[in-house]
């Protein structure tokens, strides 16, 4: 359990070694005017760790994630990324400490390519001014050719070389969701947060992201955080599962421990709630 | 060649002259609705705000002196200096970025989300207080602008056309300069849009608010960023307008002859704005010339209109507008 871990870490069952905590949520309650979407959650996320936050229909996980990526601010409640507090912020300066994330209804700048898309997700890895841009040559151009290779490079990981330069809006489903997972691998992040990286995809193309999701943790050593509803890939994937429902926390640990909690079977089986 | 197609080439060189001018404030539109879906009526005020502030500034008057005058019983017109043009120009630029950041501070950035529709009651709101912020500035008489650009008849042109056609086309060496300058902003502008790290996020924020958080783009920043271009783009229309034809409050109605250039061009696209103004220049220029005489003249006032008309019905997104389609 949890509570037991000692701070330095543990091994996983297939043997990855995971670190100490990056991210810990502390008693977090979020309202909207009377509703409460998430009531005194805490949770912490270690170091090159798959976490996964699950839960039916209208848990609170998207609030959650919202949340830890600075899109909600929660009324209660501290947030702390490596052991500092992290006062209120606005989503980019969230996204400048080096978390990306991908959204559940794909959010990508539908008039670009995909090459300028992922190339967006460097933005902060560029320093000149306006003024050394507009001259353009020298400092400039150099800082654009070393972004451009890192994009390339995360362009072949994910495969999509043969895509880069169409139009985000022309591609299907299956191939923007791996985009916007390219946008998000580009800033190079710590921690990246995948809402619901597989919903609409079918057998085959879950495969494929699972893969990837994978692949990322394993070469980039990134720690993930994902929401996701299919069991058999969040059980597969994930190294902790924290459960959700009705914005409360009912179970958290190893997907086994969590598939035998008898409060998260009744929450996705359903019993009377009086 | 015959007298009347000679007359039709100089009808059709001075419209694409003017066409120009009213491509450049149609940039300015352009350039705030690809970067924040704001329709800004207060284009047009601004290029009037720039060139009163330009001129207040060359001649050192005194800001606000009416209301000085008024509150204090002095008697205070001009200081005792006046500005070299180039210095006022950029004077006059540090005053459109500072106007930029607080058009953004006091209003857009409290209607993040809203409609479109009530952005653009905003700007006509906006419109209308810097018209009367402009007056009790700087001040309600017409002015005259001289920056130090060129004016009157191009002679070089006119000597050419006449050794070649026996007749010397009139140009006016303004219209040259505007040319130049109007070609010159574009490339820069579209440069700056497609190649630059701001250009990228500036458009990062036109596609998705939400996503270019998540990337790390800072919407304020960009805003007043959008905001000081277009102010750019104000001043040198500004200046263009003001030196031709003096700076007098009329000067905002450009704006309205930026509308039919923008249903022409498409309100997406930087060339489309110059491609729609040298339309719409150069067809009522010959269309007053041709049809002029035959329905009795006066047909530049509405010729512009039914030409965006007429587009409205057959290609509603404009020539280079970007074509919205939606997946079901």
């Amino acid at each position: 359990m949890t509570q037991t871990m000692q701070d330095e870490g543990y091994v996983t069952a297939d043997g990855r070694k995971i670190g100490g905590v990056m991210m810990e949520m502390k008693n977090i309650t979020l309202r909207f005017g009377g509703v409460k979407a998430i009531t005194d959650i805490s949770f912490d996320i270690r170091q090159g760790e798959i976490r996964a936050i699950i839960g039916p229909n209208g848990a609170g996980k998207s609030s959650m994630l919202n949340v830890i990526s600075g899109f909600y601010v929660p009324q209660e409640g501290e947030v702390f990324f490596h052991g500092k507090k992290r006062p209120p912020m606005k989503p980019f300066e969230v996204a400048r400490q080096g978390i990306a994330r991908t959204f559940q209804n794909i959010a990508l700048f539908e008039g670009m390519t995909v090459l300028d898309n992922v190339m967006t997700g460097r933005l902060n890895y560029m320093h000149t001014n306006i003024l050394q841009q507009a001259i353009w040559r020298g400092k400039a151009e150099q800082e654009e050719n070393e972004n451009r290779e890192a994009v390339e490079k995360i362009i072949d990981f994910l495969e999509i070389q043969s895509i880069r330069k169409t139009p985000v809006a022309r591609l299907p489903y299956g191939l923007k969701k791996r985009v916007e997972l390219a946008r998000a691998l580009a800033a190079e992040p710590k921690l990246l947060l995948l809402d619901e990286p597989m919903a609409g995809m079918n057998v085959e193309e879950k495969e494929d992201m699972s893969r990837f999701i994978l692949d990322v943790n394993d070469e980039f050593g990134t720690t993930i955080a994902l929401i996701e509803h299919d069991m058999g890939v969040v059980m597969d994937l994930s190294d902790r599962v924290v459960v959700m429902d009705y914005g409360k926390k009912i179970g958290d640990g190893t997907p086994d421990e969590v598939r035998n909690n008898q409060a998260v079977i009744d929450a996705y089986l359903g019993v009377s709630h009086d | 060649m015959p007298d009347q197609l000679i007359f039709a080439m100089e009808v059709t060189l001075n419209g694409l002259m003017a066409g120009v001018l009213y491509a450049l404030v149609a940039l300015g539109f352009v350039l705030i609705y690809k970067a924040s879906g704001i329709f800004n009526y207060a284009q047009g005020v601004m290029a009037l705000f720039a060139a009163l502030t330009l001129v207040g500034i060359m001649e050192g008057q005194v800001p606000f002196s009416h209301l000085i005058n008024a509150i204090f019983g002095t008697d205070l017109h001009h200081f005792n200096w006046s500005v070299p043009a180039l210095g006022a120009i950029l004077l006059t630029m540090a005053v459109m970025v500072f106007l930029a950041w607080a058009v953004n501070k006091i209003i857009f950035r409290h209607l993040v989300n809203q409609e479109p529709i009530i952005l653009f009651m905003a700007t006509i709101g906006l419109a209308y207080f810097m018209e009367g912020f402009g007056d009790m500035m700087w001040g309600s008489d017409i002015k005259k602008l001289d920056v130090g650009l060129p004016q009157g008849l191009n002679s070089m042109i006119d000597e050419t056309t006449y050794g070649l056609l026996g007749y010397g086309f009139f140009i006016d060496n303004l219209d040259l300069v505007a040319t130049i300058i109007a070609i010159l902003l574009v490339s820069v502008l579209v440069m700056f849009s497609q190649y630059t790290k701001q250009g990228r996020a500036m458009r990062a924020v036109a596609d998705d608010h939400q996503a270019a958080l998540s990337v790390g783009v800072s919407l304020n920043f960009i805003w007043v960023m959008v905001w000081s271009l277009a102010g750019f783009v104000a001043l040198v229309a500004g200046i263009m307008w003001g030196t031709k034809s003096g700076v007098q409050f009329s000067l905002s109605l450009i704006a309205l002859k930026a509308l039919p250039v923008l249903m022409l061009g498409g309100f997406t696209s930087i060339p489309g704005a110059i491609v729609g103004g040298l339309i719409i220049g150069v067809g009522e220029k010959l269309f007053e010339f041709l049809m002029g005489p035959i329905v009795g003249g006066a047909t530049e006032n509405w010729f512009a209109y039914v030409l965006a008309l007429i587009f409205l019905v057959f290609r509603p997104q404009g020539l280079f507008g970007e074509k919205i389609i939606e997946r079901v």
